[in-house]
């Protein structure tokens, strides 16, 4: 166990070398950029906000079942098949008769492999909707891949909004994930105060413009919305003139005639024309600006808009009119969004907590090298370089791999100080037993090396067992606590069994004449 | 120099019966004291605040925010004496703009001599689920356990291993029920380390138990498990002194945020000390454990 040749030597320490220097590269500026790696420090550390939004598909499912219950409205008319009762039951279910010799038929249409009107999914084998049939009754319910089709396609959309609307925004190196399928999470470093993205993403931002009307028995149908400030309510038709997606581009601005800040915004050649079309046809009408179920205003249309643009006025700051201009910008949210998690750290406390847990650190570090040394003398002095060049290969390791180091993280460093010395101290004790019955001390080194094995091996994998588990159901800041942990070991091992091991072959083999080495 | 064998052995019925009578009193404090939760798994939410105004202390503050009328509120000092932390339990109502409300009120009651540090602010849903999780995955470690040291002993060591931890976790859990200590995601990751740091010495011993046992086959287990403590006792100490070190300089110098999480780890380091030794090897002794339990496994 104590012979070493020279390549290994050679191999371990250029090994070693390369993770000091590593290490060191997180405190040094460096101009060679293909080592230029660095720790990241974790929102714990570095300040910023943490957001955990859960995208409300309510809206979404109940819009897709009244687009399907129009379109089977459409395909039975088309096919001159007499249903009766279509309908919505409980927001989930359609619902329809059909004439009993017509079933059969019907049937097919719905379970057909290439149905139009009841897509099948390959990759699942299910159609979009389950059929039941009860008597002459047919219930349409969305099969469990329907609605996860359904909420892939929401989330899919949600989080490409999230993403433009945060980058309006300008904050630095946003972090946007998926988080099953109806979660974002949206990690936002250096942000102390998450006020306005938070304003910012609380918000569908679904525009309409639809005229205001007196009479109550139009086609459409129409509803009474309140303004936005609270003050009024009026009849609004349902007919929609034009919605954001006709939008190419939204902008505040000051209006110099009324000396008040707007929105102006710039219409697609669709819109342009149906906002042009309407607008002649509507003169005299209010025009009613409506955002996620608000009337923002509704101005009388005095003269026809043809150029293709126009503003938005109703009492806005500069601010509110900016995140308006980008909301409308960056388009409407397919369902609403909630914020069911929310973690902030403020920059000085990031790092106080920096301070703190490197003081710790160095503290704890001095006290355990101190008492090895105490403990074991020579023997000692060579486990606090094992231990020393642990910590220089642990924190290049996680420089290599750029990983995040959180607070618990740091704690996980100091952890790793204190049960690193376990395995030399296990290796030491045991060459001190066998030194009691073998004469030939260099022989009783060896097997103290041998005979040590298995338990420091079992009791590095358990430690290794309970910091995989945690880095798997941990989140953020624990995460980092298992990789530290977890790295911990594999550097312990290796700094026990190469570096510290070739240290105590290099001064055993010198003094082997030497009584009572250890 | 041969040094002279304590008779840990001799202790070991007396031990017992300690561990049992701590464990049922955890195991009370549990059911019908509980933990103290904190946000991470009731809901609710936390801001940190620090004052740089010296009017600001503990009293105004509080009724500040009693005159907020947002429920229950629990405001107390954190650690330096111009911080304190502020607990809302959860108003299921999804308002984005509670935080910024609670400024706004703060900084016309109190003035403007203030900023907060740090936010949570966690769901119903979410704590519920953080909840769960934290209880699997430290389910599924001691499973974990059990199934390696099954795999590289025998059973009666798994068993043996696995009540020791329970009772680390039992009487940690206990401890922090007893103090009202508040339980967080934090004090997961430390019972889980807890259950690693723990095992680990029971390992080390086990596995003398394990050579001793091939080497000796007249002696008997009650012994046995007694030369093997007295074998690996330096290492148990000094492994547990140097832990304990890191521990404690965590504990006294990391801050508050990580006062919790060290404390929960020193109370599990010395309970797993301790469990190793008394709780460990009895069941082994009481699970008649002997040469030919693992002469069976070698022929395997």
């Amino acid at each position: 166990m104590l012979y070493f040749s020279k390549i290994r030597i050679l191999l371990i320490s250029l090994f070693t070398l390369i993770f000091v220097y590593l290490t060191l590269s997180n405190f040094i500026k460096t101009e060679n950029s293909w080592l230029d790696k660095k720790i990241n420090l974790g929102l714990d550390l570095q300040g910023g906000s943490y957001l955990l939004l859960e995208i409300d598909n309510g809206p979404v499912i109940i819009q897709t079942l009244q687009n399907k219950l129009a379109t089977i409205r459409k395909f039975f008319k088309n096919k001159n098949i007499n249903f009766k009762n279509l309908k919505i039951e409980n927001d989930k279910t359609i619902i329809f008769n059909i004439e009993n010799d017509q079933i059969e038929e019907i049937k097919k249409i719905f379970e057909e492999q290439n149905s139009d009107i009841n897509p099948y999914y390959e990759k699942f084998r299910t159609h979009q909707f389950a059929l039941e049939i009860l008597d002459n009754e047919f219930r349409l319910n969305l099969s469990k891949y329907g609605l996860i089709e359904i909420k892939n396609a929401s989330l899919d959309q949600a989080l490409e909004i999230v993403r433009r609307r945060i980058d309006e925004v300008g904050t630095n190196e946003p972090n946007i994930l998926r988080r099953g399928n109806d979660r974002i999470l949206v990690e936002l470093p250096g942000l102390d105060d998450p006020m306005r993205v938070k304003k910012l993403l609380g918000k569908t931002a679904n525009l309409t413009f639809r005229f205001v009307t007196q009479n109550s028995e139009e086609t459409f149908g129409s509803e009474k919305l309140m303004f936005e400030d609270g003050s009024e309510e009026a009849v609004v038709s349902k007919r929609i003139i034009l919605n954001g997606n006709n939008l190419i581009d939204a902008q505040p601005n000051m209006d110099t005639e009324v000396n008040e800040t707007v929105v102006s915004f710039t219409l697609d050649r669709v819109g342009a024309k149906r906002f042009g079309k309407a607008t002649t046809s509507g003169i005299g009408k209010r025009l009613a600006i409506v955002l996620d179920g608000k009337i923002i205003s509704a101005p009388v249309i005095r003269e026809a808009i043809v150029g293709g643009g126009g503003q938005i006025s109703g009492g806005f700051t500069f601010q509110s009119a900016t995140d308006l201009a980008l909301l409308l910008r960056s388009g409407a949210l397919p369902a609403p969004l909630n914020i069911i998690e929310e973690r902030t750290v403020g920059p000085d406390l990031g790092q106080d907590s920096i301070n703190a847990g490197v003081f710790a650190l160095t503290i704890g570090f001095l006290l355990v090298i101190i008492f090895m040394f105490f403990k074991y003398k020579v023997f000692g002095i060579i486990a606090n370089i094992t231990l020393i060049l642990n910590l220089f290969l642990l924190v290049g390791i996680l420089t290599l791999f750029e990983a995040t180091l959180t607070l618990p993280g740091i704690a996980g460093i100091i952890l790793t100080v204190g049960m690193a010395v376990d395995a030399n101290v296990l290796i030491f004790e045991r060459i001190k037993e066998e030194i009691k019955s073998e004469k030939n001390q260099i022989i009783a080194f060896d097997s103290g090396y041998i005979r040590s094995k298995s338990a420091i091996i079992d009791a590095n994998i358990t430690t290794l067992i309970a910091a995989m588990i945690l880095f798997f159901m941990g989140s953020g800041p624990i995460k980092g606590f298992s990789v530290t942990l977890g790295v911990g070991i594999f550097t312990t091992l290796f700094s026990v069994y190469f570096i510290a091991r070739l240290l105590t072959s290099i001064y055993v083999v010198k003094n082997k004449n030497k009584e009572n080495l250890i | 120099m041969q040094k002279k064998e304590i008779a840990f052995n001799k202790l070991y019925k007396l031990f017992n019966l300690v561990s049992i009578f701590l464990v049922l009193i955890s195991i009370s404090l549990l059911i019908f004291k509980g933990l103290n939760y904190g946000v991470d798994f009731k809901g609710g939410t936390l801001i940190e605040l620090r004052a740089k105004d010296n009017q600001i202390n503990i009293t105004n503050l509080r009724e500040s925010l009693l005159n907020m009328k947002l429920g229950d509120v629990s405001v107390k000092q954190f650690g330096n004496e111009s911080d304190y932390l502020i607990k809302f339990e959860k108003k299921n109502d999804n308002n984005p703009n509670f935080i910024q409300e609670i400024k706004e009120d703060l900084t016309k009651s109190i003035g403007p001599g203030f900023n907060f540090r740090r936010v949570e602010n966690v769901g119903p849903k979410v704590s519920t689920e953080l909840l769960r999780s934290g209880i699997i995955a430290i389910l599924l470690s001691l499973a974990a356990m059990l199934f390696y040291i099954w795999i590289r002993f025998e059973w009666q060591f798994s068993l043996g291993a696995i009540v020791a931890l329970m009772h680390d976790v039992l009487i940690t859990l206990g401890v922090f029920s007893l103090f009202n200590l508040e339980i967080n995601l934090s004090i997961v990751a430390a019972v889980l380390t807890i259950v690693g740091y723990s095992m680990n010495d029971t390992v080390v011993i086990f596995d003398r138990v394990r050579e001793n046992l091939k080497k000796f086959s007249d002696i008997k287990i009650f012994n046995l498990t007694n030369i093997s403590i007295n074998e690996t006792l330096s290492r148990t100490i000094i492994t547990s002194i140097t832990t304990l070190l890191a521990l404690l300089s965590i504990y006294f110098l990391g801050g508050e945020i990580l006062k919790g999480f060290s404390l929960a780890m020193i109370l599990g380091v010395i309970f797993g000390t301790y469990s190793s030794i008394y709780i460990a090897n009895p069941i082994l002794v009481l699970l008649k454990v002997s040469q030919r339990t693992i002469v069976k496994e070698e022929k395997d």
